[in-house]
């Protein structure tokens, strides 16, 4: 049989299965769409010029189609950044020195905060033509995306077991090989876990990076977002219905046709032997297996990149001169950190100047008191999503039966940005005459209380069942079993939830404490206020001492309150 | 096997030291000499922390010397050498790469083109009796067989010397034993491309069973103490007299003394208040102690016999064993285990006895124990914080020794009623009904 085949063309014999039939109208459907999409983003465009946006719903199709574009570049970007990060940071000590302290506080600066600073140059790099714009727009998401994504790659880097670095140095796998066969595949799981996160963020601020108005422009780029930002000016609520629709829509696709496959494909890099969970599956990962082109696809894809192994190998070994270690290192690494030490009180320095010479102390001492204000809200309102969420999840995460379907449901809550919801709470608090600085704060916890709630789902219904039944055992009720036995085993995933939501809190600040619908605004006093005030007025000095007071606080909370409580859930209350 | 075969790695006067926590220099290699020559397999044995698996990862090229001289035929190796492999003690397979692609990677990374690759793979495959595996992941197999993948996988690149870091320890007896075999008989028959092994292990049989020369490694810091030259021809049995004798022999040399640098006669043990501490629960020490004192024993045995009997492994029972003659309750000797006087009562009182007696032996023997009691009676409070004293074995031991080396003085304390431990405050304080008297007797005094 096998030798008859090869007496007619390739094609006659092998016509594929029927995957490849089915599956042939998605992928071209797909193309098509991104190439149009792509093409669209390129327009001439001059600044000043109206683009055209109306809030019909069959409009909205192709606004989902700009906006899930912009969030698949950014996203892109953001893989990128995080790979040139993460290798630099984890090889280079003296990169290292830098790279992550710049980490931290680019990741607790404000979104918006980039935009401010950066759109009038993306504009003016393409003059004449949308990408500019976009191009802002897309920076604007890839700020929300890229830290957390960089930082999970690199922690991953530095964690790879010592005894399978050890393997690699012993088989002599060069850097570049080492990075594709064994760093990257280590920290994948966290990577697609984190590349899930960045998306909801991006969602998030998805009006903000779309709707640019800031520093004076007042650009729309066609997109939900803008959409959104439209129906608000014109009080339109049964716009924002169709644009959650359509929201949902999106992430759903998202979830589906990118992450789910994804997820599915990355099980085989789990580490931890143990774990009998189910393996999770996607229905796209396993129709495009069974298709034979996508199949062969993919293997050329996996050859391309072995031959680059044979190019970027090492071509000496440990009985090289070229191997011989330096030891002239430490003079250079105490120059470099004077270097950074110098850098350090220099940007004391001038920050000081600056301050005496731009907005006074005064203003910095205000300022700093609205932080606390925005601290304050924080605390509270995570204690209280707390109290409320700690007891439902436990109540879930015990029954089986529930906890599988409830957390993916609050996972998608996660990922639906909340400011959707936000003029529903206007409208509400004008009507009763509300006091905004105490009504708009549960605004901020709406859309991450939910990372509590999954968080203590999984962590209730993964407590062994030896100690449910030691429990009920001891006939442990009421308040000490609470005590004694469920708060405990929950904590260290109620601390990885907690550190979420109140990062995702302060971050919300700025969109939360400053509301608009149609003409009415309604404000909180706090730091997200000032900020959101300062950036609509383009003034950046103040941008900029709101967005380093947010990160003293952010980074003083991550140090003082969470680091601290994640040590003690690491130490005292593990299984 | 021809012996004295020419050398291939020489290591002269090797000495290396790690950096601890306060930024002090602590040794662990001093003055070690050594060469692995062709046609030989060699054993090292020590107990842990003496620096065994440290030597093994300076000849794979891994860890870089503070001086002295490592050299591969001839030739400087200051890293990682094509012709030197290993394999792991928990493997380190890619959990992500298919056997054949794990057996694959030192080829692959060396650029060998895809055909002569799989080639090759599947021969080192099929040699160590994986065939028909190729396309399963290591999860997908047992223990034996992902230490038979990790082998493969050191064959494959035809290494001129294989070193194996305990690599049957992570698997049960049966397997590992049988996994040694086939091995050995690779060797013997001349089927692998390797001209000498280095074995680092803790199993006292097994090195005898496989090695032509067996080093015995001292701690505090690291040297070689003995080395023993084993002529038996091969296979040997383990039952045979002559393995026998020589097993006897090897737990006599590994006994003699806790191995200080000082000592090499057979005196009692006297520590000093830094030394580490055998890592023995107190449970396996009073399950030992019966063994010991019941019949067949009868308060004498030899240390083979009683591994057999208590189904310890050998480096969970030779710490054992160092336990309770460190307190007193019996003596090591030549590889025999004598119960002493004070052991007889321990084992024949009840359980308060007991619990006084290891008390009373905990700080006469014991001088980290006596100066921890000593300290916390000092103090008003009764209690004091750990900290200072992880601090004080940190400056001759590495971070995770010393917390382990406390934790075990902090399981004997507790038994022997000598004093508690606050794990929530990390605290070290007396007994609760002793406080009364402590503060009673530091009051007349």
């Amino acid at each position: 049989m096998a030798f008859e085949k090869n007496f007619f063309p390739r094609q006659v014999v092998e016509a594929g299965n029927r995957w490849d039939w089915a599956l042939l109208p998605l992928v071209l459907a797909g193309l098509v769409l991104l190439g149009y999409g792509g093409a669209q983003m390129t327009r001439p465009y001059h600044l000043g010029d109206a683009i055209p946006l109306t809030l019909d719903p069959w409009q909205l199709p192709y606004y989902l189609l700009r906006t899930t574009l912009r969030m698949l570049l950014a996203l892109v970007f953001s893989l990128l950044f995080s790979f040139a990060f993460a290798t630099a940071a984890s090889r280079w000590r003296a990169a290292e020195k830098i790279l992550v302290p710049l980490l931290d506080i680019l990741q607790s600066i404000p979104i918006l905060g980039f935009l401010a600073i950066t759109v009038t140059g993306f504009i003016a790099m393409f003059p004449g033509n949308l990408f500019g714009v976009e191009c802002a727009a897309i920076f604007a998401i890839f700020t929300s995306q890229a830290w957390n994504m960089a930082f999970s790659l690199y922690q991953s880097m530095r964690t790879v077991p010592s005894e399978l670095q050890e393997a690699a140095r012993v088989f002599q796998l060069s850097a570049w090989q080492r990075f594709w066969r064994l760093e990257l595949p280590f920290a994948m799981p966290g990577l697609l876990w984190n590349m899930m996160m960045s998306m909801s963020g991006g969602w998030f601020f998805v009006v903000a990076s779309e709707a640019i108005a800031v520093s004076g422009q007042n650009i729309k780029l066609p997109g939900v977002g803008s959409y959104i930002a439209l129906a608000i000016e014109a009080r339109n609520l049964q716009a924002i219905g169709w644009a959650i629709l359509g929201m949902l829509i999106g992430i759903m696709l998202y979830d589906q046709l990118l992450f789910r496959p994804l997820v599915a494909w990355a099980d085989k890099f789990r580490f931890e032997e143990g774990g009998q969970e189910t393996a999770p599956t996607s229905w796209l990962l396993t129709w495009s297996r069974r298709t034979e082109r996508i199949a062969k696809l993919s293997e050329r894809f996996t050859h391309a990149l072995e031959s680059t192994f044979t190019w970027f190998r090492i071509s000496h070994d440990g009985t090289s001169i070229r191997a011989r270690p330096n030891p002239a290192g430490n003079a250079i690494a105490r120059v470099w950190d004077a270097l950074i030490a110098a850098g350090g009180l220099y940007a004391i320095w001038a920050l000081f100047s600056f301050v005496h010479a731009e907005v006074g102390f005064g203003e910095v001492w205000h300022v700093f008191l609205l932080g606390c204000a925005t601290m304050l809200r924080v605390i509270i309102l995570i204690s209280l999503a707390a109290l409320v969420w700690v007891p439902v999840g436990v109540w879930i995460g015990l029954r089986p039966m529930w906890s599988g379907r409830l957390q993916a449901v609050a996972q998608f809550l996660a990922a639906f940005p909340a400011n959707l919801m936000f003029p529903g709470a206007v409208v509400l608090i004008v009507h009763w005459h509300l006091n905004p600085d105490i009504w708009l704060s549960p605004l901020m916890v709406f859309g991450t209380q939910w990372y509590l709630l999954f968080n203590v789902i999984a962590g209730a219904s993964s407590i062994p069942s030896e100690l449910r039944f030691a429990a009920g055992n001891l006939g442990l009720s009421g308040w000490l079993r609470w005590k004694r036995f469920l708060l405990p085993a929950v904590f260290p995933s109620f601390v990885t939830g907690a550190i979420t939501a109140s990062g995702g809190s302060w971050n919300a600040s700025i969109v939360s404490e400053y509301v608009t619908w149609g003409d009415t605004t309604l404000e909180a006093r706090g730091l997200g206020s000032y900020i959101a005030h300062m950036t609509a007025a383009g003034d950046f000095h103040r941008i900029a001492l709101g967005i380093c007071v947010m990160c003293v606080f952010v980074m003083g909370m991550n140090h003082f309150v969470w680091r601290r409580l994640y040590r003690l859930a690491e130490e005292r209350m593990h299984f | 096997m021809e012996k004295h075969g020419s050398p291939i790695i020489e290591i002269q006067d090797v000495r290396k030291s790690f950096r601890s926590a306060d930024g002090r220099e602590r040794p662990v290699l001093e003055g070690v000499e050594f060469t692995l020559r062709e046609g030989e397999i060699v054993a090292l044995l020590g107990q842990s922390g003496s620096g065994k698996s440290t030597l093994l990862r300076i000849m794979a090229g891994l860890i870089g010397v503070d001086s002295g001289t490592v050299q591969y035929r001839g030739q400087p190796l200051y890293g990682p050498a094509r012709a030197i492999s290993m394999v792991f003690q928990s493997f380190a397979l890619f959990p992500w790469l298919t056997v054949q692609q794990n057996v694959e990677l030192g080829l692959e990374a060396r650029g060998i083109e895809r055909v002569e690759r799989a080639e090759r793979a599947e021969k080192a495959i099929s040699l160590i009796g994986l065939a028909g595996f190729e396309g399963a992941l290591p999860r997908e197999l047992s223990g034996g067989m992902r230490q038979r993948v990790g082998i493969a996988r050191a064959l494959v690149t035809q290494p001129d010397v294989l070193l194996m870091d305990e690599a049957f320890s992570a698997l049960d007896v049966l397997t590992g034993e049988r996994l040694r075999d086939d091995i050995l008989e690779l060797w013997t028959q001349g089927g692998m491309p390797t001209k000498a092994m280095l074995v680092v292990s803790h199993n006292i049989e097994e090195a005898v069973l496989m090695a032509d020369r067996i080093l015995i490694f001292a701690s505090d810091p690291g040297r070689i103490r003995f080395q023993l030259a084993i002529d038996l021809p091969r296979p040997r049995i383990a039952d045979s007299a002559d393995v026998r004798s020589l097993i006897d022999e090897v737990y006599a040399l590994m006994t003699a003394g806790a191995g200080r640098a000082d000592r090499t006669t057979e005196e009692p043990d006297t520590l000093r208040l830094h030394d580490r501490l055998p890592d023995a629960d107190v449970a396996r020490m009073d399950g030992l102690l019966e063994l010991l004192a019941n019949t067949p024993f009868h308060g004498e045995a030899d240390l083979p016999k009683l591994a057999e009997e208590s189904e310890l492994t050998d480096d969970e029972l030779l710490p054992v064993a160092r336990a309770i003659d460190l307190l007193g309750l019996a003596r090591l000797q030549s590889g025999d285990l004598h119960l002493t006087l004070m052991g007889r009562r321990y084992v024949d009182g009840d359980h308060a006895l007991r619990q006084q007696l290891f008390g009373q032996q905990l700080l006469e023997n014991v001088p980290l124990a006596a100066h921890i009691r000593h300290s916390l009676e000092q103090d008003p409070e009764r209690a004091l914080p750990e900290k200072p004293f992880l601090r004080l074995l940190e400056q001759h031991l590495d971070a995770a020794e010393a917390e382990r080396v406390l934790q075990t003085v902090i399981e004997w304390g507790r038994h022997g009623e000598v004093f508690e431990y606050d794990f929530h405050a990390g605290s070290i304080h007396l007994p609760d009904d002793q406080q009364d008297d402590a503060a009673r007797t530091s009051i007349i005094e």
